[in-house]
């Protein structure tokens, strides 16, 4: 139990006079509050959904109230495993309590009745922010109109939680790791987090991505015959993993992937994903890629027919698209128009 | 008016008109091959129907979730297996069934899914078209606006192969109108009609 926590979360836009026009964007495991736009003092500081939302964007500022939220037990200024416990004065550390997409749902409400939005037009996000739009539908059914459901699954595959565990032990089982408490032993479990985040980047391109990207290119030109960076897409991944590590949480990301292992709203139904949704009253857009293996289209499609049988709107998208996983963060002209036209549906039905 | 005007949609698609006659208020419709989601649109606005279409262009999806229909990407040949048996009063396949590969298995599907099925289709045996045969030429008309070599009608028939397909697949026909432009066609409908809308069900 946590005695009380602080969510970290941003704004963009006006929130209209009968509150009507107000959409949650949820992030993904490594996400945050900060979705668009970049601050003043910090130009180089963009908002990881840039693309996508902003003035004009498909999720267009000008008409809606936005709002990014830091999850509960995220490392971006939520409360999370690195910040005080009041009662110790000591970062939580291990003692910060596994939290699920339920719980998240249930926290970002409270943040919705702080701000005085009683219904949300959309809430969106992208593969574990996906999950949590399910599961706002599914929580708070009267409290969203639209699910705005991208790259996601119903749960987890056996093959996706083998991955998260595989990252989860690079973390446990680094020397620097001292049980989630390296915070007073004054160093972060670097090389552990940076393995977690190589492995999971992978996952998160697809075969065709990383060979256009790649290929086999040297980054000296030629072979070397040893165990340093020769190839290109080693030194992609080496960079990415270092940079990740040097601001990321290891105890958040435990958590975050823990979250995602967890998500299964039929569990309780004996897996009858359609008596999961019976209490979904929502209109939904569900959107996959189909170079996406760690959430593939099918996923999707569990999604949409659970929605059919429940006689749910629902459109669905299944976008061409070469990036894998991190299709859904990327400007793709098609999955742009979607969005956009989905979007300006739901801008139709509040007056501004 | 609106792109969507019910008024101005029937006088440009006559076969919208009828199938829509055909419908109850209220109906649930699955919509095959739903193009821009023009017909599911005009039966919303006309028949106050509940359903979805299926269509597998891109570009047809943005117009669908424009058009304020609901739409799933996904291709009809393939089947229907995300749909329940008997989900839907009517399912619908509009001036699409000659340009469908696996005809027959659609449409044992389509009764699977649904109580009804309605199809339209343009008759290749419309007296123009047997004109165009007879001078040595594939028609290539206003119903039939594509050339030999890029046309996606892979199974085109006339009214009397169609109806032969249906005693073959023990589907009973419960309705036809045939009609040339927007005018109904009475007399001789396998000659003088250029687009045929029928309404079957299963079983004899």
């Amino acid at each position: 139990m946590l005695p009380r926590y602080e969510l970290a979360y941003e704004t963009y836009g006006t929130l209209n006079s009968d509150k009507s026009n107000a959409i949650l964007v949820c992030h993904a495991l490594s996400g945050h509050h900060h979705v668009a736009g970049h601050y003043a003092d910090d130009p180089k500081n963009t908002g990881w959904w840039d693309n996508m939302i902003g003035p004009g964007k498909p999720v267009d500022t000008d008409k809606f109230f936005v709002i990014g939220v830091n999850n509960l037990g995220g490392c971006h200024g939520s409360t999370g495993p690195s910040s005080m416990a009041p009662e110790t004065g000591k970062p939580y550390g291990a003692s910060f309590p596994v939290v699920t997409v339920e719980d998240w749902v249930e926290s970002q409400a409270r943040l919705a009745d702080m701000i005085g939005i009683r219904q949300f037009a959309a809430v969106m996000g992208g593969s574990l922010g996906g999950m949590q739009a399910i599961q706002w539908s599914l929580s708070f059914p009267e409290r969203v109109r639209h699910a705005l459901v991208i790259a996601a699954a119903p749960h987890l595959t056996a093959e996706n939680i083998a991955f998260n565990d595989v990252a989860r032990n690079a973390i446990l089982t680094d020397p620097d790791f001292h049980g989630g408490n390296f915070y007073e032993h004054g160093g972060v479990p670097r090389r552990g987090l940076r393995l977690a985040r190589m492995l999971g980047h992978i996952t998160y391109l697809s075969d065709n991505a990383m060979a256009d990207k790649f290929g086999r290119s040297l980054r000296s030109g030629k072979l070397g015959y040893g165990y340093d960076i020769e190839f290109e897409i080693e030194s992609y991944l080496r960079y990415q993993g270092d940079k990740f590590a040097s601001y990321f949480d290891a105890n958040t990301y435990l958590l975050m992937t823990k979250a995602l292992d967890y998500f299964d709203p039929a569990r309780e139904y004996q897996g009858n994903l359609d008596k999961a949704f019976l209490a979904a009253q929502a209109d939904f857009l569900v959107v996959s890629f189909t170079t996406d293996w760690r959430f593939a289209p099918e996923r999707s499609r569990e999604i949409v027919n659970a929605l059919l049988h429940n006689h749910r709107n629902v459109s669905y998208a299944e976008i061409a698209s070469t990036h894998g996983h991190d299709s859904f963060l990327m400007p793709d002209q098609h999955y742009h128009a979607v969005m956009r036209a989905y979007l300006d549906r739901i801008a139709g039905e509040f007056s501004s | 008016m609106s792109a969507h005007d019910p008024a101005e949609l029937a006088a440009a698609r006559p076969d919208f008109a009828a199938i829509a006659a055909w419908i109850a208020q209220g109906a649930s419709v699955l919509d095959l091959g739903c193009g821009d989601g023009s017909l599911l649109r005009y039966l919303k606005d006309t028949r106050k129907v509940r359903g979805y279409g299926v269509e597998i262009s891109d570009a047809n999806i943005v117009a669908c979730i424009r058009n304020g229909v609901n739409v799933i990407q996904g291709d009809l040949e393939s089947g229907l297996s995300g749909f329940e048996s008997n989900a839907f009063d009517f399912v619908l396949l509009s001036q699409t069934l000659q340009a469908t590969r696996h005809t027959e298995p659609l449409v044992q599907e389509m009764l699977r899914v649904g109580r009804e099925g309605i199809v339209s289709f343009p008759n290749f045996g419309y007296w123009k078209n047997r004109m165009n045969v007879l001078r040595g030429n594939m028609p290539v008309s206003e119903e039939l606006p594509y050339q030999w070599y890029d046309t996606p009608n892979v199974h085109l028939c006339t009214l009397h192969d169609f109806e032969d397909f249906c005693r073959d697949l023990d589907v009973t026909v419960l309705e036809r109108r045939v009609m040339t432009g927007s005018s109904e066609v009475k007399l001789l409908p396998n000659l003088f009609g250029s687009t045929a809308v029928y309404r079957f069900q299963r079983g004899r």
